[in-house]
């Protein structure tokens, strides 16, 4: 039995070692939010947090994340209303909407490692992701935009002590 | 004892020794369940299905296709799948707009299979042009009532009335919807006669249509609850995953051998499918109690096939065939022939002529097939998502050998479309593999690579195009021959088009073909290329054969452009006169008022704001190209341009801008239209540079992203789109925006290098090898 935190909550999931988070995720736990995609880590549709890092979780063996926080899209802000999912909502980037739990996640995750981001960041960062509608334009608009609402926010949180 | 009967048995008795289960036994004996921990959510997925509309006390149902409710809700029936297009909030913006409804009060089902919906398809652009009629009626006649109703319960005359946002208003009193059917508790109804006479808002009273609006399906797909086919659960549920055969058809199962699957814990069964409407031929299921069980215990199966006669044809023996037929004049059907036209080529004084391939492309739709099956109640369900319903229904009732109305699909939304999921064959092995159990359900889901062995590819395909030249600079008459394999004919036969030599065609794989130039008399040959039918199933792959005749067809009118010592822009433009032989280039209302002349205005509008002509940097060019979108029926006037930038060294082309202007007649949902365009035109560039796929023994040999690569976010060019402004009926725009790119891309390269890539997708390679060639001569 391995034994982890989900969004915040101790659950544990009892199988092989070897089963790919996603499929603990997904199956056991039920948070279909996370996506299968490619299963070779490739196309960035299951991406989730463990630890904080974006971690493509088709390719991580549950015995590798005992003790991990992990967080999933449904877990990424309480009320959906993170400002990279503000963002996508407010520019109107999904279309089919089947990777963009993945886009979501590693773009929340690229944003703290790169506050303000530039074309060329997003290119590396986000280039593991694959949106098959192709929102790609809108996915940098709205990673710009949420960067700035970010960075904006923590302005004021400073300004204000 | 037949051989399935002996596998079976055999498998029965070793499940029984293996797991000390009968058949019954374990499937009463259910998964394992291996969770331990509670999210509110988790109490309610055990069985997770869509949610629909709850119906409040009183409801007020004009049509089929809406509801008025005493609560003052307004639900609208969408029979259409949701892919990415958004397509419920644009036809409910029409249906709403029509009734003066209240948006904010506006909801959508997604509903499941009834014969009631009539023909459930969702594909070829058509979704809007074919909703708008039926849709403006269905709100008339929710209006009509309501305002009636109103105008009694006011005791004035309904010409007194006045509907706007949900409420009726007559003088200084008012009543919403929602009490008009709480109080007169309306129950009339419209025969489809009188839903054709019901007076219909002039464009100048419309409030929704053209307005920016929020989708309504994209809230669910920002914080991880929208409900895909692969989402879908149910109790007690089994997992299966396909033991793939060989080859698309004709392979026969030998001998099975599960030894090492046994090994590995959760591994339930294999069952031979066994499918009296052949379309899953030779497959294995493999059952498990969960779905990483189901991929090893799959990948540990032995099974040995006798190969159907297709295990060794490549790619290249398609194409060859394909050309066999294109210089066979006796074969093919004659889509367009007009008179005249062999009597211009013999009289010719030369024949300009050019040939043009295509490889094969795959849909990698980003949720693998997938589709969740059991009896229920006596009724057979699948739970997925899918484009063509009504076409496949009677598929999987044959499969499975019940009667018509015995098989339902419950709607999900899908994981991409791109004509994948029009192709309903996924259902029948969930299907089968549930009825092997007795109805227990079975979700079965494919691996990526089980997927992209199973595609129902866009087929590679050979065409030919000639001009009859009359003198150095002139031109007149034209032949297009394009081979290729014919998806309609294949799965829909019954639906295919007559051409004008009274034999069946497929129209999804030449139109684009039949244009709206003026060059003299046209004959448009579509030729079924048989081998690629044995081989593979061909799909319809977004924009369908518009994706590649028009890149034939425009790349064609560059070089003969170029030839006859003409500008590309003005050449085009002199042929998009609306005339043509018979006058046919003129259009027809309602759907192509204005013909040919509409499609000169956006190619004029687009090299205007692409800056056609200007001088470009070093080996930098821009290329130009216009199509009608999918159908000659349904235009949707199509302009593009590409500037790219071409590395001599390498070869590798980068696309820096591409450009479009579309007049799709009215424009229901004007940031919906901007991203089905913005993703089009990324999928024709996608097909132009990075994708591409090449049978190698009977199957594609790309199984997944390592070697399959679509366009990822670096490679995406600045994009500038723009619809003309129209009050013209709505044509459709899923697709049109993927039509012009190709040809665009490969008419930079010219400009830009000075050498023409006739070959799709264009790699670096081929450009290298195009420019030394263009330095030896």
């Amino acid at each position: 039995m391995i034994k982890f935190k989900l969004n915040g909550s101790e659950v544990s999931v009892d199988g092989p070692e070897d089963t790919p988070l996603l499929w603990a995720i997904r199956d056991d736990l039920g948070l279909t939010g996370t996506k299968f995609g490619c299963g070779v880590g490739q196309c960035g549709a299951c991406t989730v947090h463990v630890g904080g890092r974006a971690t493509r979780s088709c390719i991580t063996p549950i015995s590798a994340i005992a003790g991990a926080e992990i967080t999933t899209i449904e877990g990424l802000d309480p009320a959906g209303t993170h400002p990279v999912q503000e963002a996508w909502r407010d520019l109107q980037v999904p279309q089919c909407g089947y990777c963009q739990s993945g886009q979501i996640m590693q773009a929340a995750s690229l944003l703290k490692d790169y506050p303000s981001p530039t074309d060329e960041d997003i290119d590396a960062v986000m280039g593991g992701s694959l949106c098959r509608c192709m929102t790609y334009i809108r996915i940098r608009k709205a990673i710009k935009q949420a960067a700035v609402a970010m960075r904006s926010a923590k302005t004021g949180e400073t300004s204000n002590g | 004892m037949g051989r399935l009967e002996r596998i079976a048995a055999e498998q029965d008795r070793a499940l029984a020794s293996a797991t000390g289960l009968s058949r019954r036994g374990f499937l009463s004996a259910g998964v394992g369940g291996a969770l331990l921990f509670g999210f509110a959510r988790q109490a309610r997925a055990t069985q997770v299905f869509p949610a629909g509309a709850p119906l409040p006390p009183e409801q007020f149902e004009p049509t089929i296709w809406c509801s008025v409710g005493s609560d003052g809700e307004v639900n609208v029936n969408i029979i259409r799948a949701e892919m990415g297009q958004h397509v419920g909030t644009a036809l409910a913006r029409i249906i709403a707009d029509e009734m003066e409804a209240d948006w904010d009060k506006v909801k959508i089902t997604h509903v499941d299979t009834d014969p009631k919906w009539g023909m459930m398809v969702t594909g070829g652009s058509w979704s809007v042009w074919q909703t708008w009629d039926v849709f403006r009626q269905a709100g008339a006649a929710a209006r009509t009532v309501l305002v009636e109703e109103a105008a009694k319960i006011l005791g004035v005359t309904p010409d007194k009335c006045v509907a706007r946002n949900g409420v009726v208003t007559a003088g200084d009193r008012s009543l919403g919807y929602g009490d008009i059917v709480g109080q007169a508790r309306p129950t009339r109804s419209f025969t489809p006669a009188e839903l054709t006479k019901l007076p219909l808002k002039p464009a100048s009273e419309r409030r929704m249509v053209g307005k920016d609006v929020k989708a309504l399906d994209i809230p669910a797909k920002i914080d991880g609850t929208a409900m895909y086919g692969i989402d879908a659960k149910i109790d007690g549920m089994v997992y299966g995953r396909p033991k793939m055969p060989p080859t698309r058809y004709g392979s026969k199962v030998v001998s099975v051998d599960d030894a090492e699957a046994k090994k590995v814990p959760g591994y339930l069964r294999y069952i031979v499918l066994d499918d009296p409407s052949d379309t899953v031929p030779g497959w294995v299921v493999v059952l498990a109690s969960s779905y990483p069980a189901a991929i090893r215990a799959t990948d540990r199966l032995k099974v040995e096939w006798t190969p159907g006669k297709t295990a060794h044809v490549s790619e290249k023996d398609i194409q060859d065939h394909a050309r066999s037929l294109i210089a066979d004049k006796n074969g093919g059907v004659m889509v367009v022939n007009d008179h005249g036209v062999d009597d211009a080529f013999s009289k010719a004084s030369s024949v300009f002529e050019r040939t043009y391939t295509c490889a094969s492309v795959m849909h990698y739709q980003l949720e693998p097939m997938n589709a969740l099956a059991r009896l229920n109640d006596g009724v057979w369900e699948i739970h997925c998502g899918n484009q063509w319903q009504s076409l496949f229904l009677p598929v999987i009732e044959k499969s499975l050998g019940v009667a018509s109305g015995k098989v339902r699909m419950m709607t999900y939304m899908l994981g991409g479309g791109f004509g994948r999921r029009l192709n309903g064959d996924y259902a029948v092995p969930a299907a089968l593999a549930s009825k092997a159990l007795g109805g227990k359900p079975v979700k079965l889901i494919l691996t990526r690579s089980d997927d992209m062995m199973f595609d129902s590819i866009r087929s590679p395909s050979v065409q030919t195009l000639r001009v009859a030249m009359t003198g150095k600079d002139t031109f007149h008459g034209m032949q297009h021959h394009a081979a290729a394999g014919w998806p309609t004919q294949v799965m829909a036969a019954a639906a295919m088009s007559k051409g004008v030599d009274g034999k069946p065609y497929d129209q999804f794989a030449i139109a684009g073909a039949d244009h709206w130039y003026d060059c003299g008399p046209l004959r448009v040959r579509a030729i079924s290329n048989d081998l690629a039918n044995d081989t593979f199933r061909p799909g319809w792959l977004r924009s369908v054969s518009a994706g590649w005749t028009s890149w034939a067809l425009e790349a064609f009118w560059d070089e003969v452009a170029h030839e006859t010592g003409k500008d590309p822009v003005a050449l085009r433009l002199s042929m998009l006169n609306g005339e043509g032989p018979d006058g046919r280039n003129k259009g027809e209302a309602p759907d192509s008022n204005g013909g040919a002349l509409r499609q000169a205005a956006v190619l004029k509008r687009l090299a205007e704001k692409a800056g056609w002509g200007q001088p470009l940097p070093k080996d930098t060019g821009l290329g130009i190209a216009t199509t009608f979108g999918q159908e000659r029926g349904m235009p949707t006037w199509t302009a593009g341009a590409a500037r790219v930038h071409v590395d001599r060294a390498t070869g590798l082309v980068t696309c820096e801008k591409l450009w479009l202007v579309l007049d799709a007649g009215t424009i229901v949902d004007p940031d919906g239209a901007l991203a089905q365009t913005e993703g089009g035109a990324l999928w024709g560039l996608s097909m132009a540079l990075c994708e591409g796929s090449e049978i190698v023994d009977g199957t594609c040999k790309d199984r997944n992203l390592d070697t399959y690569t679509p366009l990822r976010i670096a490679s995406v060019p600045e994009m500038d789109v723009e619809f003309i402004e129209s009050t013209e009926k709505p044509m459709g725009l899923g697709e049109p925006g993927v039509t012009v790119v190709g040809a665009a891309v490969a008419n930079a390269i010219f400009n830009a290098v000075g050498v023409r890539i006739r070959h799709q997708p264009i790699r670096p390679e081929d450009v290298l090898a195009a420019l030394k060639e263009k330095s030896a001569a």
